[in-house]
């Protein structure tokens, strides 16, 4: 086997899922998702809200378990959380009992790899990097949005993982901070290369960020498509204004056209 | 990757939330009320207003507390013996209740067995539990103790019980992620999780158990600010009733500033909003 190519891949598949709840009929929320993560690759998943965007990323990061289906990662069955993967949590997960800092420090020091020294070291080159050395001791709760999730990128990177799940991240910001947060970000992912999956629901954002965007669609949820995004990297928000990102998009839109016609007469 | 880093740094001008830094200051509007409620308690005396024929004025009260109180070892032999009762209880309530309710909270098995039983007898008022309390216990002393850490105990254990099970599921999710063990995940994110309501349910515990050491002091003791009262009342002399009330809402109101001094000390990320 090459191992060189074994980082992050993942191979899902013919997930199901429902949530069983109690003195209520089980809710079906994915049907027969299958699809494949590659590594070294961006990969966006769109879908509209509800339709199981989270409930897929809490799958592949192994928080819960599918009902039926498989999860590979590198060829090894996904079945509990590992340090190998990680989530940014849709609604922040920063414990707020913790400075940025112990935050930060928390994976390192957890898997004792390295020493507080080294880890600390390390911690505050990734906050400087992220523009929050002057932060490090603050609380979470005295932080903006945008610093709150550039603190969790920095938490989720110092553990070097092979796959990043990013669940909605920039959901919540004001336009100017998501603006700048995603050509931050985008930067961040051409230097490192890190296998990522990328939840989120604005198209626009889809597009400028992946190399192929998976569209959820739907009741309950499967893959209904699959798009490659050939726009060229490094990108900057100038891609926004070329030929071919305009035939993605429109491309795209039909896709979710489509899906969002079905959900209204199935809602009629 | 530098020009990005100066970039983010210059750019997003997001500034840590601004909070208010309240400075302790004078409440002048508290103090005049204070004024006015004693003088309005004198006055009403003074004017002999229905209701009001058999109540000593304040200055009155004060009076016999200077003369006959102040320096009486008796009357601060009362305080020590409350403060003591209130402190057992309530230490006692936290140290039993906090592991218990944890264990309620992470343990389903145990969950099952125990919690019915915590639901049927944590409706009964502390004060339900004076008579077996009393044949219970070989000395008055313990049984009132026993009745005092009842009121506290219930409450701790169903404060960090609900606590436990609220916990958000993601703040757990991020700790095995990032590696860490049953025990680091305990350590670390459990028990700071609950410490909120740790609180809450000590301030609240708090103020049961002077409610209950009172009652159970009137009915059953045989020294205390409570017995102090009662006395006062039994004997008919209104000064001492009205030197014991005021001195149980004292000793309720430093023992609330020891709790609320403890909460900040236990959540420090919460005294920077
Ligand atoms: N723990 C749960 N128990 C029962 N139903 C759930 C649970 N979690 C989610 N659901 C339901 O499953 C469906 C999918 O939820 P999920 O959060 O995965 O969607 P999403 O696409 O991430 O939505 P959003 O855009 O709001 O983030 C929703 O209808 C939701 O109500
Ligand atoms: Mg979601």
């Amino acid at each position: 086997m090459n191992t060189a190519a074994l980082k992050g891949e993942l191979t899902v598949k013919g997930l199901r899922k429902w949530y069983h709840r109690r003195d209520q009929a089980p809710v079906h929320v994915l049907e027969d998702c299958s699809f494949r993560i590659e590594p070294g690759k961006l990969t966006v998943v769109m879908g509209t809200s509800g339709c199981g965007k989270s409930t897929l990323a809490y799958i592949l990061c192994g928080y819960i378990g599918p009902d039926e289906g498989q999860v590979l990662m590198d060829g090894q069955p996904v079945k509990e959380p590992g340090s190998d993967r990680i989530m940014v949590f849709q609604e922040t997960a920063l414990w707020p009992w913790m400075t940025v800092m112990e935050n930060v420090v928390f994976g390192p020091l957890a898997k004792s790899r390295a020493g507080r020294d080294e880890a600390t070291r390390k911690a505050l080159e990734l906050l400087r990097k992220f523009g929050l050395s002057e932060f490090k001791d603050k609380y979470p709760g005295q932080l903006s949005g945008g610093m709150k999730r550039r603190a969790e990128l920095a938490q989720a990177l110092i553990n070097s993982p092979k796959l990043m799940v990013l669940d909605e991240p920039f959901r919540g910001l004001d336009v100017m901070t998501r603006e700048l947060m995603q050509e931050y970000y985008i930067k961040l992912f051409e230097e490192t290369r890190l296998t990522t999956v990328f939840i989120t629901s604005e198209l626009e954002e889809a597009i400028f960020l992946a190399d192929r965007i998976l569209i959820m669609g739907g009741t309950p949820s499967r893959i209904v498509r699959s798009l490659e995004v050939d726009l060229p990297r490094p990108r900057t928000f100038d891609v926004l204004a070329t030929e071919r990102y305009l035939e993605i998009k429109k491309e795209a839109l039909e896709v979710l056209y489509g899906e969002s016609m079905q959900q209204q007469t199935m809602a009629c | 990757m530098k020009a990005a880093e100066e970039g983010m740094k210059a750019s997003i001008a997001d500034r840590p939330v601004k909070r208010n830094r309240r400075l302790p200051k004078m409440n002048w509007r508290g103090a005049l009320a204070v004024a006015a409620f004693f003088l309005a308690w004198h006055f009403l005396v003074l004017l002999k207003a229905p209701g009001f024929r058999e109540i000593a004025s304040p200055i009155e009260v004060l009076n016999t507390f200077l003369t006959q109180y102040i320096g009486n070892p008796k009357y601060w032999n009362s305080w020590v013996a409350s403060f003591k009762r209130v402190i057992y209880g309530f230490v006692l309530a936290q140290v039993l209740g906090i592991p218990l309710g944890l264990l309620l909270g992470t343990r389903e098995t145990f969950h099952n067995l125990v919690y019915p039983v915590i639901e049927i007898l944590r409706p009964i008022p502390p004060l339900a539990w004076v008579p077996i309390s009393i044949l219970f216990w070989p000395t008055t002393e313990l049984s009132i103790i026993f009745i005092t850490f009842i009121g506290a105990f219930f409450i701790i254990v169903i404060n960090v019980h609900d606590a436990v099970r609220n916990i958000k599921k993601e703040h757990y999710w991020l700790a095995l992620s990032l590696g860490a063990n049953g025990g680091q995940v305990f350590r670390r994110i459990m028990i700071p999780s609950v410490i909120p309501s740790i609180a809450v349910g000590m301030t609240l515990g708090m103020a049961v158990t002077w409610n209950v050491v009172i009652a159970a002091e009137m009915i059953a003791g045989d020294n205390g600010l409570g017995r102090l009262t009662w006395e006062g009342y039994v004997s008919h002399t209104v000064t001492v009733v009205i030197i014991g009330m005021i001195s149980i809402g004292l000793a309720g109101y430093l023992s609330t500033i020891g709790v609320d001094y403890l909460e900040k000390k236990m959540m420090p990320w919460r005294g920077t909003r």
